[in-house]
């Protein structure tokens, strides 16, 4: 017999810490016939939450991630279920040392308190059993602890019962999810269906068959953590609670030792990469222990033995303490290490809240329930959006592969530039072959292989020798090369061509088309055909969604450019915001165009003697785009510029590109033409012209006005975000985005060091700042300015600091370095006139 | 003294059996393996009598390479070293079993004397055919008893309590004998970490007996009906009180 209704608002699938959150939190925000959903009995239903170790550590270099796990910790405090216990994490190298006086920043500028860096001596007197002796220091947050996750998903999904929002099926499996014309519409059941316009996969490692149900893909795969429980350990006979000593995580193995009880819970990350699919996880009743503990395999946990041997000899030495249990622990894996939120970019009404660990559950089925409701979450949730993944992202080879590299760094040490090294040369601009002759470092970005710089033009230091800045520090020298600056001169000096096929370029065309584009854009985008237009994209809090570039190519024709990161989700924002009658549509050019970037005071005589066609000042001015003929290839040149010269980018589709390149390069010779990297796009040039970045400066959780990019006029015309910018306009920013300088890059040992990006700012004296709405000033983009001769910050600062000349101060790598505000608002330190872009 | 336990690798079940396409063996794709907990009581009284008087225990199983993990668990508890006799995977009978043990005994006694004692888990935890133990003793024609609880040394004689219907039967045996050992024979202990570590340095002699023409045939496994039901909870705390005497009433237990 079945008790299920036969309609619902929303159906959550998963009653694990995510789904019991997203439900409690989707019927707190107001909806009403939710129906929460599992195949397992309750309160624990065989998933990743039963048998998770439970710990929470706050700080992760992630602001995203801190953020979510800070909200978390605050819902299970106010739960009655987090217990306090601190977490260490120590350190067994110099390296590792680094590495925490870089959380140490981490903490500060995400507002994390309190937190120390402790001598052995120290991390022995917090934990008595520990052997100090092999350590170099710690990390000590007090702020870590212990919840009791299967009761915090009880108690909400009881609230949510009580409030009679909610109702709960346990012990009824999902069968299938019925979608018509692109919208999901019924949930079928082993006992039944539900009709409902709504549902949600909260169902941890087994969330991509559901999504498969679907005819869409969640991407990540299961994977084994290993766990032991040694006891009974003689010290904590008689312990009165479930921790009581501070939880310590052995960052260099790649281990955590943590009191459980009466016992010690030993765990692992430093296995091989064991990962499965979700069709081999057993059916409930097939399961020896839980579906998701998986025989223990112990020739992957020798090495192990070993090291929890070396840092807790009295416990794990102790001939008398067994042990007890231990299991393979099924958790999720994604391809970028981060979780999977959202609303499916292939099915409407279809969610994902999966991949997240128990540590940021209550807070993403916070967020995830405002996204749902709202339309948007109060944390920006960018860099876990299901719609970000593009379509090579989501196969399992991809998503094995990255996951597989990404697990041995769970505790590692990774650089912010790091790159992966699995599954690369997925997407080869045309112009690639060109690049490695060139002998192109490269870097990827949405699967393209992009140059970052080209090590033929080591020439230039030479030519540029006592303007350039050598890294002689380790840290900052790593996935960076002086070459990015000598090109950026020569860029300045003369001109640099760019690959730029990176670029995510879709078209809105229809008789819709300007209705569809003036919706979702800040600015005015019923411009002349012929013009381009570059527009923030807003949330409906007003917030960055989006920065991009619009091209109008006609009456019903507007292209739009953004990056590779964040294309695919936008690509999705304007997908959904077309109008529901048809009369606009979106089609992805991405694949089929290349890029070029061709800029510098040079620019114009090389594309001068490349076409036949205008390109004079007057002929093609700044802000416009059309289509020219360069030798036989038809190209789409749009003059406008991210490095702050003159020039263009010129789009030109992928058959094509090589000869573009061919004949530009040719043509570029006299005038002694560079190729430039990324290097010089996305930081330098940038930098100085103080243009800002999407996920470094613009993200939601700022606006218009607090980053300086709000026009005199708002356009009549409605859009998403107006009403919330209206209202940006009319207060006294919080906070102002300014660009500052490095005044002395020396540390204590001589060294000079140079600012890499997330560090906290702080007053000379050495206190956090913090707006009136709490955020902290941290720097969000750092680079070198080599034509300005100076370290550029750029970092959000309270009203009373953004003051031009203002003398503050930047930690990092646990000294702190003087800096200055040099600009307040978006004027830039280089060209301020912008005379160069539109000469 | 020197002992000898035999074990046998099984699956690990815990939920519902399923068995493989061919009805001729367990499906065993979620399943991890174990030993018997009659076994598992063997390895603990041989690693007791050896820390008490002193000596050599062996581990010894006939099983397919992987059945090196269940060698390792053993001497992971105090066991001195294994003799692995290397299986193809597929299930020989108890016959063949036997002979290929008592050749391997024979073996090993040649090169180290004779075991005092061997120990055989009263039945196995799959196939159960309470033959191998007592193969191998009338063999070796020693003197055997099967379904222990209890095991005691007494001068050159071993005392052996055997669990009958209302009470135990004691018998002496004089040594070298072979015994058949029940689950309740002792508490084994659980394998420390550095009892682990050792494990993976302790010798392990590997040979490949062939394997005799059976005489001896599985035709078939079946499932009994009602396996794998799954436990149920009436409640928690005091609260649960009525809900547990409802249902020892029901099943008759109270």
């Amino acid at each position: 017999m079945s008790n299920l209704p036969a309609h619902a608002r929303a159906v959550v699938i998963g009653c694990g810490i995510v789904g019991n959150s997203v439900a409690y939190h989707l019927c707190r925000l107001g909806w009403r016939e939710v129906v929460l959903i599992d195949k397992g009995p309750l309160p624990n239903p065989g998933g990743s939450t039963g048998h998770a170790s439970n710990f929470i550590y706050l700080v992760d270099h992630s602001k995203e991630m801190t953020a979510l796990t800070v909200e978390s910790v605050n819902q299970y405090k106010e739960m009655g279920v987090f217990t306090q216990s601190g977490g260490i994490e120590v350190a067994r190298t110099k390296e590792r040392m680094q590495e925490l006086s870089r959380r140490m920043s981490s903490a500060a500028s995400w507002g994390i308190e309190p937190v120390s860096l402790i001598s052995p001596a120290e991390v022995k007197d917090l934990v008595p059993f520990i052997n100090e002796t092999i350590l170099l220091g710690g990390f000590y947050t007090p702020g870590v602890g212990v919840v009791d996750s299967l009761r915090a998903g009880t108690i909400m999904r009881e609230r949510a019962q009580a409030s009679g929002a909610l109702q709960v099926v346990a012990k009824t499996e999902v069968v299938a999810l019925d979608v018509e014309r692109g919208h999901v519409r019924c949930v079928r059941t082993t006992t039944g269906e539900i009709e409902t316009d709504t549902v949600v996969i909260t169902c941890g490692v087994w969330s991509p068959r559901l999504a498969r149900m679907a005819g869409t893909r969640i991407p990540l795969t299961p994977a084994v953590h290993q766990m032991i429980d040694v006891g009974p350990v003689p010290r904590f006979s008689g312990a009165k609670g479930d921790i009581e000593v501070p939880i310590v995580r052995d960052m260099d193995t790649n281990m955590y030792e943590r009191q459980a009880g009466g016992d010690l819970e030993i765990g692992s990350y430093a296995h091989r990469p064991i990962l499965y699919d979700p069709e081999d996880i057993p059916p409930i009743e097939r399961a020896a222990l839980s579906p998701t503990e998986f025989p223990f395999t112990q020739p992957d946990f020798e090495l192990q033995m070993q090291h929890a041997l070396e840092l807790v000899p009295e416990i794990v030495g102790d001939e008398r303490v067994g042990v007890k249990y231990a299991i393979n622990g099924i958790l999720s894996l994604t391809p970028d290490g981060m979780p999977v939120l959202g609303e499916s970019p292939d099915v409407g009404g279809l969610w994902s809240a999966a991949a997240v660990w128990v540590k940021e559950g209550p807070g993403t089925g916070k967020a995830l329930a405002e996204w749902m409701v709202h339309g948007s979450s109060e944390i920006d949730l960018h860099s876990s959006d299901i719609a970000r993944f593009h379509e090579h992202q989501r196969t399992r080879a991809h998503v094995r592969a990255r996951a597989a590299e990404g697990f041995n760094k769970t505790y590692g040490i990774v650089h912010p530039s790091e790159q992966w090294a699995s599954n690369r040369n997925v997407r080869l601009a045309p112009f690639h072959e060109r690049e490695r002759e060139l002998g192109a470092a490269f870097f990827e970005a949405a699967g393209w292989e992009r140059p970052m710089w080209y090590e033929s033009n080591a020439s230039l230091l030479e030519e540029f020798g006592d303007r350039l800045t050598h890294r002689t520090a380790e840290w900052e020298s790593r996935w960076w090369s002086p070459i990015i600056n000598a090109e950026h001169l020569a860029m300045r000096e003369r001109a640099g061509l760019f690959d730029l096929s990176a670029f995510t370029i879709f078209d809105i065309k229809g008789p819709g088309a300007l209705p569809a584009v003036q919706r979702v854009t800040l600015r005015q985008m019923d411009v002349p055909t012929g013009r381009n237009v570059y527009t923030p994209v807003l949330s409906h809090n007003g917030g960055f969604k989006s920065d991009l570039t619009i091209m109008r190519l006609g009456d019903d024709h507007f292209r739009v450019v953004t990056g590779g990161a964040s294309g695919m989700s936008d690509k999705k924002w304007f997908s959904d915001h077309l109008p529901a009658d048809g009369s606009a549509q979106l089609f992805d050019l991405t694949s089929g165009m290349a890029t070029l970037g061709l800029w510098g005071p040079r620019a114009r005589d090389i594309l001068m003697s490349a076409t036949d066609d205008d390109v004079s000042s007057e002929g093609f001015k700044f802000g416009t785009c059309r289509t020219i003929d360069v030798g036989t290839v038809r190209v789409l040149a749009s003059r406008i510029s991210y490095v702050g010269d003159l020039g263009w980018e010129l789009y030109v589709s992928i058959d094509q590109g090589l000869r573009l390149w061919d004949m530009l390069w040719e043509a570029g010779k006299p005038f002694g033409l560079a190729a430039c990297g990324i290097g010089v796009y996305g930081t330098t040039g940038r930098l100085e012209k103080s243009y800002r970045a999407h996920g470094n400066e613009l993200e939601t959780e700022y606006n218009v006005v607090e980053a300086g990019m709000q026009a005199p006029r708002v356009k009549s015309e409605d859009f998403v975000g107006k009403e919330a910018h209206l209202r940006h306009r009319e207060e006294a920013p919080a906070t102002i985005l300014c660009t500052l300088t490095v005044d002395d890059h020396t540390s204590k040992s001589g060294e000079k060091r140079y600012m890499l990006g997330r560090e906290p700012v702080l007053t000379r004296d050495g206190h956090a700042i913090t707006d009136r709405r709490g955020r902290r000033s941290y720097v969000t983009s750092a680079g070198a300015g080599p034509s300005v001769g100076k370290h550029i910050l750029m970092s959000y600062l309270p009203p009373e600091h953004a003051v031009l000349g203002n003398g503050l101060a930047v930690q990092y790598m646990g000294e702190r370095y003087p800096i200055t505000a040099a600009v307040v608002g978006a004027t830039p330190l280089f060209d301020p006139e912008n005379i160069r872009i539109r000469s | 003294m020197r002992v000898l336990v035999c074990v046998k690798r099984v699956p690990f079940t815990g939920g519902k059996m399923v068995l493989a396409a061919d009805s001729m063996s367990l499906e065993t794709k979620h399943l991890g393996f174990t030993i018997s907990p009659h076994e598992e009581c063997g390895v603990e009284e041989a690693v007791r009598l050896i820390e008490a008087n002193g000596g050599e225990s062996v581990v010894l199983t006939l099983g397919p390479p992987e059945a090196v993990e269940q060698l390792r668990d053993a001497m992971a508890l105090g066991i001195d070293r294994a003799i692995h006799l290397q299986t193809e995977g597929a299930e020989w009978d108890p016959e063949a079993t036997a002979a290929a043990i008592v050749d391997a005994i024979r073996a090993d006694e040649a090169a180290s004397g004779p075991f005092d004692l061997i120990f055989f888990g009263n039945e196995s935890a799959d196939s159960g055919g309470f033959q191998v133990g007592l193969r191998v003793a009338g063999a070796l024609g020693r003197p055997a008893v099967t379904g222990l609880k209890g095991v005691r040394l007494d001068g050159a004689s071993v005392r052996c309590e055997q669990e009958v219907d209302g009470g135990r039967d004691v018998y002496v045996l004089l040594m070298p004998a072979v015994l058949g050992v029940k689950e309740g024979l002792n508490l084994p202990r659980y394998p420390s970490v550095p009892g682990r570590m050792r494990a993976g340095r302790k010798p392990v002699a590997v040979s490949t007996p062939s394997r005799p023409a059976a005489r001896l045939e599985l035709v078939l496994l079946v499932v009994p009906p009602g396996q794998g039901r799954r436990a149920e909870v009436l409640g928690n705390g005091a609260a649960a009180a009525p809900a547990v005497v409802e249902m020892m009433r029901k099943i008759g237990v109270a």
